[in-house]
């Protein structure tokens, strides 16, 4: 059975559970003689009904569609001949790669094999066994739920009190799932890294000056070791993200004083939604633009000064992802310029001190403890952004604090690692995964602390 | 005769004096800290000028393609009934060509001729034959799309005027679309296939439509799971939690993940979605997983701040009238939060339309003909399409990158109008 027709059915099951625990409590409270209030409004009988019905089949539903998968590979790998049986991981995974094609009817990468197309064949079976079964099962579930809330449906029944646990619930769970996401991120990495920390030694990836993550095919092949010395990776990032921070913060702060203390109203309504729309450009485009338009700019402007000017620069990428950085200082410095309050200006202003100068002697102290918490969450975003990296920055680890080389970031290397074929168990791919644990845990402790602040900060005028 | 300064001739010198002497410079600095704000503003905004500039001036041509007209005679000696699909479709355009221009004989001229016309112009026939079989052994005046570096060169995008061994065009290829523009044989029209075709290597055959389709699927997945779930976090948050460390743990928690950088998040699909739960590589339905866990905090805090906008004495009126405490959320606060968290929800959906790394991470990167008819069909979106591309060498794809990515601004201009119309219409102020 298909799985969108077995929700459907599951969804009509459900409005019918609906309408048949409501008719059910109207006609109970009705019939008897003596008219009984019910507890709660006709509505919750319905809802109760409908919500026993609806929820355990369609979590029965989920799971097992999530683990319906690897189980049957498990049990078609292991009816295989002995000849498969024993293959290391990467081939045993392409077996499994060209059983499922063959069952999905796709083109197969080698010949075909009568032991893969009994195995497909055998697939096929398991998989519509399978379905069979959570059908029955599924509406079997239904059912039962119908039944078990009809039979107790009584006018003294306290629907709305079970329906409200069962919402309280529900709203639990979706609170958690932030937490869940967390979790899977930290293990997901974690994970992944380890394995790689086994073949890699931590002191070498953290400290190692050299990156060059090819891995061989043959043991012979030149250049086989590779180096996985994150040094060079993580000063690119540092270059690049030093560049984009050197346009964005001073460009953004202005243009936030500018706007809350100089402008005029209508200048300002005008133009703070136009500096938004840089915020909501995505990064593709940036890293497009940075790609078309910035990096020859630079470089032709660098072979007029008679600069040697790379065409993946540092810069080109490093003032692109200032430009997208702006709006995001901008209107975070804008937010704290505004909470410090008017009492303060006006005593500074009554001591005869100018504008500026009360900007610059009253309001920005005021406001600092905000402004370097929006800076530093300002810094964690410039650190994870890729695709600006990916299309304008380079692909070669240059130990360097030139701004006009081409240098690397983490994230470019994440994807050149991930993107394309893999193979899930080299150092290399491997690789990929405690990088971006080292991301999560920079970009992490940066923004606690950034949001720390700016709590701490928030209060303080409140 | 220290005491001859000036403050013994004058009278003891006033506070006044040296507040003036200063003043002037004072000034002075109050302009130029001035004119820096402005400067600093009108950096954001030619900034964003030129953007969008180069973003238009690159890709309007893209929405108009060139078309040769040619006179083909649909020959039933080429078109076997029964294989009308397979038939040599090639053959009758090279004919075609070759009756206008009888000069080219030997091979590498008649090579270079066949190559003004884009290998898209086959299908194009196939498809009028197949429609209407009846065209056979008849000549019709059709027009077929041109090689995408005779696009390129009608439009201009490539200068006519340079040395031979610098063009893609040659001379001898030059004398011909002369020939054929003077017969009117050669016209800008509407680019259709632009906007109805999947993606294809040829730049004159490929198509944003696949990756539309492909980001309009996604963003349903992650609408249907981050909108109710990301309400019913926030309601739960808002309304009902006690205020206890775990609570503070959760709230801490959707701050952080709002703040983590997306391609985390790819990994995070990699490596439980794909590797864990053997989900398919390149589907949406994946992509709007990814998506939806990447939106949901962004959901929640809207809708958190929605929630804390309605005032107490709404709840505080509902609650005196008997209401229980979900029946006072679920009946009178949420409905007037609701503008405010659907307003967050577009926002969100606007950041998930644009996002690409974490889509690269699950393998949406791949090249796909097809436009994707479900959610487990392979396919890509929007922004990877623009990945894509702009990582292709050839001229004319410069043209349509920048032109999928007016249509991507295009689409993101509409759904931050709709949330700014929405928050103009809906949202009340207490």
């Amino acid at each position: 059975m298909p799985t969108v027709l077995l929700i459907l059915i599951l969804l009509g099951m459900s409005s019918a559970a609906f309408y048949l625990g409501h008719r059910r409590a109207v006609e109970l409270s009705g019939r008897s003689s003596k008219k009984i209030a019910l507890h709660s409004r006709p509505v919750y009988y319905g809802a109760l009904t409908a919500l026993w019905c609806g929820i355990p089949a369609l979590l029965i539903f989920v799971f097992w569609l999530a683990f319906e998968g690897n189980i049957i590979t498990r049990m078609v790998l292991s009816d295989l001949p002995a000849r498969y049986r024993d293959l290391p991981d990467d081939r045993t995974n392409l077996l499994v790669n060209n059983i499922k094609n063959q069952v999905e009817g796709n083109i197969v990468s080698i010949k075909e094999d009568p032991d893969i197309l009994q195995a497909a064949q055998h697939y096929r079976n398991l998989r519509s066994v399978s379905r069979t079964a959570l059908g029955i099962t599924v509406l079997s579930l239904a059912i039962g739920g119908i039944l078990l809330v009809w039979r107790r449906i009584k006018p003294s029944f306290r629907a709305r009190n079970h329906v409200e646990t069962v919402v309280r619930c529900i709203l639990i769970v979706c609170s958690i799932i932030a937490i869940l996401t967390t979790i899977g991120i930290v293990l997901s990495v974690l994970y992944e890294s380890i394995r790689f920390f086994k073949e890699v030694p931590l002191s070498d990836f953290l400290f190692g000056l050299e990156w060059s993550p090819q891995t061989a095919i043959r043991k012979d092949q030149v250049g086989s070791s590779g180096a996985f010395g994150a040094i060079p990776v993580l000063l690119g990032t540092a270059l690049i993200s030093a560049i984009a921070m050197v346009v964005a913060v001073p460009v953004g702060l202005m243009s936030a004083i500018y706007l809350s203390e100089y402008a005029g109203s209508r200048f300002r309504a005008a133009v703070k939604p136009l500096i938004e729309i840089l915020a909501g450009i995505p990064t593709v485009v940036y890293g497009f633009f940075a790609a078309l338009t910035v990096a020859p700019f630079i470089r032709n402007a660098g072979g007029y000064l008679g600069l040697d000017v790379s065409s993946e620069s540092a810069l080109a990428a490093g003032l692109v992802m200032g430009i997208m950085i702006i709006p995001f200082v901008s209107s975070l410095s804008d937010d704290f310029i505004n909470a410090v309050p008017q009492s303060l200006r006006d005593g500074a202003y009554s001591l005869g001190a100018t504008r500026s100068e009360t900007i610059k002697q009253v309001i920005l102290p005021a406001a600092l403890p905000g402004i370097v918490g929006g800076v530093l969450l300002a810094v964690s975003r410039a650190i994870g952004e890729t695709m600006i990296v990916v299309m304008a920055a380079g692909l070669a680890a240059n130990m360097t604090v030139n701004p006009f080389k081409a240098v690397t970031t983490v994230t470019v290397q994440i994807v050149t690692l991930l993107v394309g074929d893999q193979e899930f168990d080299s150092p290399k791919t491997l690789a990929a995964f405690a990088l971006g644990l080292l991301l999560f845990l920079v970009t992490l402790v940066l923004n606690i602390i950034a949001l720390r602040v700016v709590q701490k900060y928030r209060e303080q005028y409140e | 005769m220290s005491k001859s300064d000036p403050v013994d001739n004058n009278g003891p010198r006033r506070a006044i004096d040296i507040v003036r002497e200063g003043l002037e410079k004072r000034y002075r600095a109050e302009r130029r800290f001035r004119r820096n704000g402005f400067l600093a503003i009108t950096i954001s905004l030619f900034s964003l000028f030129v953007l969008f500039a180069s973003m238009i001036i690159n890709g309007y041509s893209a929405f108009w393609q060139t078309y040769i007209r040619l006179d083909i005679f649909f020959d039933a000696e080429l078109l076997h009934q029964e294989a009308l699909a397979s038939a040599d479709y090639d053959g009758l355009v090279k004919n075609a060509l070759q009756t206008v221009f009888p000069d080219a004989q030997n091979r590498q001229e008649r090579r270079d001729l066949f190559k003004l016309v884009s290998s898209g112009a086959a299908f194009e026939l196939r498809k009028r034959v197949l429609d209407d079989p009846a065209i056979i052994d008849q000549r019709k005046s059709v027009w077929v799309l041109a090689d995408d570096d005779v696009d390129m060169l009608i439009k201009g995008h490539q200068g006519r005027n340079l040395p031979e061994s610098e063009r893609r065009i040659n001379n001898r290829q030059l004398q011909w679309l002369d020939f054929l523009k003077a017969e009117n044989r050669i016209e800008k029209r509407l680019n259709w296939t632009f906007l109805s075709h999947g993606d294809s290597r040829e730049p004159e055959m490929a198509g944003v439509w696949g990756a539309t389709m492909g980001s309009f699927l996604t963003l349903i997945i992650t609408l249907i799971l981050s909108f109710p779930i990301g309400v019913a976090a926030a309601v739960y948050l808002e309304e009902f939690a006690p205020k206890n460390r775990w609570t503070d743990l959760i709230e801490i928690n959707i701050n952080n993940l709002a703040a983590v950088p997306s391609i985390v998040f790819g990994l995070l699909g990699l490596a439980v979605f794909l590797n864990f739960f053997g989900l398919p590589r390149s589907a949406p339905i994946v992509g709007g997983f990814v998506l939806a866990l990447m939106t949901l905090p962004v959901i929640i805090i809207a809708s958190r701040s929605a929630l804390k906008s309605v005032p107490p004495s709404i709840r505080e009126a509902a609650l005196g009238v008997g209401a229980s405490k979900m029946q006072m959320v679920f009946h009178h606060v949420l409905p007037l939060a609701l503008p405010g968290m659907l307003t967050g929800t577009i926002i969100g959906m606007a950041r998930a339309l644009g996002e690409t790394a974490p889509l690269l991470m699950i393998g949406m990167v791949a090249f796909i003909v097809d436009i994707p008819k479900g959610f487990t069909d392979p396919a890509t979106v929007l922004p990877v399409q623009i990945y894509l591309w702009a990582d292709s060498p050839e001229r004319a794809f410069v043209e349509r990158t920048s032109a999928a990515v007016i249509i991507l601004l295009a689409f993101l201009i509409i759904m931050n109008a709709a949330a700014v119309i929405l928050r103009k219409r809906f949202e009340r102020r207490w």
